[in-house]
Order: structure tokens, then C-alpha cells, then sequence
């Protein structure tokens, strides 16, 4: 492993170097290149992957890859039934891409943490951060598109003037108003932020215990690494999941008028 | 660990897998899914609908049987009593021809012994025409004594 090459550095350096984002640009135009280019190939991934199942997709006997693909979205479109009763185009979709790509990127964290480094660094790119859900970019992107959306259908659904009184004249009547607008706009706004801060802080700290766990003598490295990667499935799939059954939820809130 | 332009670039990128997994991909899977179950739960009510012809033809055989059983029992019941009529009837009618013969041979025996009767009487006649003729040895005229003759034939018969 990489660990003697930070000797120097010592091990808060190892850490750091782990990381750290390969990134360009200044200021707020920073672009985390990683970050982009491993959400986008897994995306691409993701698509590649449904969109063979969806174009052999018979009626008839089903191949491998499209039973894995009618799980997938069975799995997803019972948890959309259980908790939305209206009738949307875009949310069973929605949950199954949140499904799959958060569950991609966390994937990215079973890696050796230094394999893809070492990879990179071998291409002559100094820093390299693989999993892209241990990126606040990436979890706040994806949990404030699922806010824009909530905003969306709250105003299609309730109207204007509905989805405004829920805001204002909940849950203390027209005397509270300003404290209920406050009230409300907290929830609102505690959605998106608790969906990007959970998902990146499990798996913030999930692939922190990987790098300190790298940081161990070779001998002892297995014990711990092998436990945690198996009990990290768990995780992993569990963040996605989470993800996705609480954006069907705040989306079936946001469509249903009081 | 600061938000930065990544931020709309992943934003970009997660509308764009949306709308592409709303577009392409869960449509044609779910459908064929869908489809799918239709296929099954048709297949499921057919196997049912199948059964349950099949145990009303079952039911229907068994009555048509039974139905049939009881005509061919009721047909030979039919049969039996027919046939005891056939024979009562041909014992009757055996009775009958039998009675009528003896009546037939009865008067015919009568008609014989009142030919043997009528002819003897004749024979008789002539004797005792022919013996009265002996005895008064002279011709009698049959036409003459006709009275006579018929007198006595009639006290002979």
C-alpha cells in the first residue's frame, strides 16, 4: 500500500491526501473533476445497464440481466406504491435513478482506498477522491434537485395561494402566522439538508475508517478492513435506500392537499 | 470540502439520468413487466376456467350416465312386461284356437253323425221300402207313398 509513501507526511498527511479533490478552477467555478467523472461514467453505468434490459424486454421468459433489471424496478415500484397514491410519471423513475446511482457511488467505497489513487497518480493526477457520495457536491446536487421538485409539484398540486396558506397557516392558525411560515420553512428546508448531510456524513465516515484502517500494520489490516466492508454493504445499500423511500415520501407530502 | 460549481454539474448530470430513466428505461421494463402478469393471471384464470369445465362436463357425464341407466333399466322393465303380455296374450290366443278347434271338431263330428244319421236313415228308408215291397209284393210308387216315406224316415231319425 501507498502508506509508506506518506511516511513523511505522517498519517494526518495520509488523510488529507485521501481527501483532498482533484480539482480546477477558483472559488465558488472550483470543479471537482472526480467527483463529475466517476458520478458520470456510473451513471453511464447505470444507463448502459437498464437500457440493454429495457431494449431486450419481453414478456415472454426473461433473460439474466432483465430479471436482475424487473427486481430492481419491482423492488422500486412497490416502495412508490406503498407511500404514493397519486399518479406520477416521474416519481417511480426518479426513485429508481436515486436508487441506483446513490448506491453507485457508495459502491465506489468497498475499493481499496488506494488502488484508484494509485491509478491516478500513475496518470499523473496527484489527488483523486473515488467516491463521489463522500462529496457534499454531489449529495447536496442530488438532494436539492429532489427540493426543487418537492417546491414543484407542492405548487402544481395545491396551487399558489394552497401550497402559500400551508406554509403560512399551519399548524397554529391565521394568529401565529409568522411563526408558523417559520415553522414551515425550517421543515421545507431541513428536507434537503438532511438527505445530502446523512447520506455524505455515513459515507464521509465510512471511508475514513477505510484510510485509518489502511493506516495499520499489514497484519491487522484484514481483520478490521474485511468486517467493515462486509457490514459496509449493508450500509451502502441502506443510504440508498433511505435516499430514495424519503424523497417518495417528501414528493407523496408534497402532492397531497390538506 | 467547500460547495462549488460541482454542485450544478452533478445537478446536470442527475437530470439528465432522470429523464433519461423516465424516458427509456422504465416504460418498456415495466410494461413488459406488467405484461407479464397480465400473461400470468390470464394463464392462471384459464387453468381455473379449465378445471372447473371440466368438472362440470364431469357432472354433466355422470347425470347423462345415470339418465341413461335408468332408460335402458326403465326400457327393460319395458321389455319384461311386454313380453309377459306376449306370452299371456299367445297363451290366450293358444287357449282361443284350441277352444275354437274342439268347437270346430265337435259340430263337424255332429254334422258327421247327422250325415251317418241322415244317410242311414236313407239306407233304412230304402229298406223298409224295399222290404214293405217284399211284403206286399207289389211295386210301391215312391211318388204315391211319398207321405209315408217321409214319415217313417222322420220317426227313424
Amino acid at each position: 500500500m501507498a502508506t509508506e509513501a506518506h511516511a513523511a507526511e505522517g498519517a494526518t498527511g495520509y488523510i488529507i491526501h485521501h481527501l483532498t479533490t482533484f480539482s480546477v478552477g477558483e472559488g465558488f467555478w472550483t470543479l471537482h473533476i472526480d467527483t463529475l467523472f466517476f458520478s458520470v461514467v456510473l451513471g453511464g453505468l447505470f444507463i448502459w445497464f437498464f437500457k440493454t434490459a429495457a431494449e431486450k424486454a419481453t414478456a415472454g421468459v426473461p433473460g439474466l440481466v432483465q430479471s436482475f433489471a424487473e427486481m430492481l424496478i419491482e423492488f422500486v415500484d412497490t416502495q412508490v406504491k406503498d407511500t404514493f397514491h397519486g399518479h406520477s410519471k416521474l416519481i417511480a423513475p426518479l426513485a429508481l435513478t436515486i436508487f441506483c446511482w446513490i448506491f453507485l457511488w457508495n459502491f465506489m467505497d468497498l475499493f481499496p482506498v488506494d488502488i484508484l489513487p494509485l491509478i491516478g497518480s500513475l496518470m499523473g493526477i496527484e489527488y483523486l477522491r473515488v467516491v463521489p457520495s463522500t462529496d457534499l457536491n454531489a449529495t447536496f446536487a442530488m438532494s436539492i434537485s429532489v427540493f426543487c421538485l418537492i417546491i414543484f409539484y407542492s405548487i402544481k398540486i395545491k396551487g399558489a395561494w394552497g401550497f402559500t396558506k400551508e406554509l403560512t397557516l399551519q399548524p397554529f392558525g391565521v394568529w401565529l402566522l409568522p411563526f408558523n411560515l417559520l415553522l414551515k420553512l425550517v421543515e421545507e428546508f431541513a428536507k434537503p439538508i438532511s438527505l445530502a448531510l446523512r447520506l455524505f456524513g455515513n459515507l464521509y465516515a465510512g471511508e475514513l475508517i477505510f484510510i485509518l484502517i489502511a493506516l495499520l500494520p499489514w497484519y491487522i489490516q484484514p481483520f478490521l478492513s474485511f468486517p467493515w466492508a462486509i457490514f459496509h454493504i449493508l450500509i451502502i445499500t441502506l443510504q440508498a435506500f433511505i435516499f430514495m423511500v424519503l424523497t417518495i415520501v417528501y414528493l407523496s407530502m408534497a402532492h397531497e392537499d390538506h | 470540502m467547500s460547495i462549488n460549481a460541482t454542485l450544478i454539474g452533478q445537478m446536470i448530470t442527475f437530470a439528465l439520468l432522470v429523464w433519461f430513466t423516465m424516458k427509456y428505461i422504465w416504460p418498456p421494463l415495466f410494461d413488459s413487466l406488467e405484461e407479464r402478469r397480465k400473461k400470468i393471471a390470464e394463464g392462471l384464470a384459464a387453468a381455473e376456467k379449465g378445471q372447473q369445465e371440466m368438472q362440470l362436463a364431469e357432472k354433466k357425464a355422470k347425470s347423462v350416465l345415470k339418465e341413461a341407466k335408468e332408460q335402458s333399466s326403465e326400457i327393460v322393465n319395458m321389455a319384461q312386461k311386454r313380453a309377459n303380455e306376449i306370452v299371456e296374450e299367445s297363451k290366450e290366443n293358444a287357449k282361443k284356437e284350441s277352444d275354437r278347434l274342439i268347437l270346430a271338431a265337435q259340430s263337424q263330428i255332429q254334422q258327421q253323425i247327422q250325415q251317418a244319421k241322415e244317410n242311414l236313415r236313407q239306407e233304412v228308408a230304402a229298406l223298409a221300402l224295399k222290404a214293405a215291397e217284399q211284403i206286399l209284393g207289389a211295386e210301391i210308387d215312391y211318388a204315391k207313398h211319398q207321405d209315408i216315406i217321409s214319415k217313417v224316415s222322420n220317426q227313424l231319425g
